[in-house]
């Protein structure tokens, strides 16, 4: 069983990794790109037999103390 | 006065702070950061480095070391606090100070000399620096950029929170003296009550002028002013 954790940078906050892909794909040629940003993966191993319920609830709260900065990042929690 | 000066894994500039202390007659100890207790201390000082590896996020697993806890208790308490480059990442992310500390806008790691401008003299940690003075420090940072939503920034200048911003030899303050993108050029900032601060640049690296500027001593004649009288320190 496993969480796994997407974050994102917030949409007000400056991303310039975000935009030297972007600018980089634009000159690799691939156009049609309006937008990158950058972010983490976290994939987390859970014990067999985890509850679903539980994990996500403790999860969520370990995202927003630990895991993800709630003033500059988002976050979406999965598990699987 | 004694000043307790944080050590987590991955500090560096531990101590530099406690030399610069010393230089200016005060004693100053390392606390390691598994230590639940600060001891006798009348200041405490988060110091620059790289804690924790810089995983995951600048501060974000100092935070939530044993000894973290009792700089919250400390400052909770009324005492004064500074955090200077990665010790502004750790109170920001500790929840002591408000906003965050991101990636430098042109990505580089930046380790240069730059000017600061004293926005406040209202606070334990300015009210000593001359007025109008451009104080010369260095900066050794990659994560600097200050952020803050537009409420948290309307907040920090109503409250005149802000404590020094980036500007040029003049005194100006300007994009081009704006090192890494930071929001308005803030370099440092106080919380509400005004006892715990943050900023980028290293005071504690320009406190002699051997090391080509002693301006940063000011902010720690600041300190000592404010812990003298302690009614300074406490007004707010």
């Amino acid at each position: 069983m496993k969480a796994k954790i997407i974050i994102t940078p917030k949409k007000a906050v400056l991303d310039p990794q975000g935009k030297t892909v972007q600018n980089a794909l634009a000159q690799m040629g691939y156009t049609g790109v309006t937008g990158v940003h950058i972010g983490k993966y976290i994939e987390i191993d859970l014990a067999p037999g985890t509850d679903p319920a539980a994990a996500h609830k403790a999860l969520n709260e370990a995202a927003h103390r630990l895991l993800s900065n709630p003033v500059i990042e988002d976050y979406r929690l999965e598990i699987e | 006065m004694n000043f307790s000066v944080l050590q987590f894994p991955a500090s560096n500039c531990d101590q530099d702070a406690v030399y610069a202390v010393r230089l200016l007659g005060h004693s100053a100890r390392l606390v390691w950061h598994k230590d639940a207790s600060l001891g006798d201390t009348d200041a405490v000082i988060v110091p620059g480095g790289f804690s924790y590896g810089d995983y995951l996020r600048c501060g974000a697993i100092a935070r939530f070391s044993p000894v973290m806890q009792a700089v919250k208790q400390f400052a909770d308490q009324g005492g004064l606090v500074l955090g200077v480059c990665n010790g502004f990442q750790v109170l920001t992310e500790a929840g002591l100070l408000p906003g965050a500390l991101i990636r430098n806008r042109d990505l580089q790691f930046h380790c240069e000399f730059i000017h600061l401008k004293t926005v406040t003299a209202d606070s334990p940690f300015t009210s000593r620096i001359p007025a109008a003075k451009a104080l010369r420090v260095p900066i050794a940072h990659g994560e600097g950029c200050y952020f803050a939503d537009e409420a948290t920034l309307a907040q920090l200048q109503a409250g005149n929170q802000i404590l020094w911003q980036y500007c040029d030899a003049g005194g100006n303050v300007t994009d081009a003296a704006n090192p890494n993108g930071a929001l308005q050029n803030i370099a440092g900032i106080c919380n509400e009550r005004r006892n715990v601060a943050g900023l980028m640049p290293h005071p504690e690296r320009a406190c002699e002028s051997l090391l080509g500027s002693d301006d940063g001593r000011w902010v720690f004649e600041s300190m000592l002013a404010a812990l003298k009288e302690p009614a300074l320190a406490a007004s707010h």
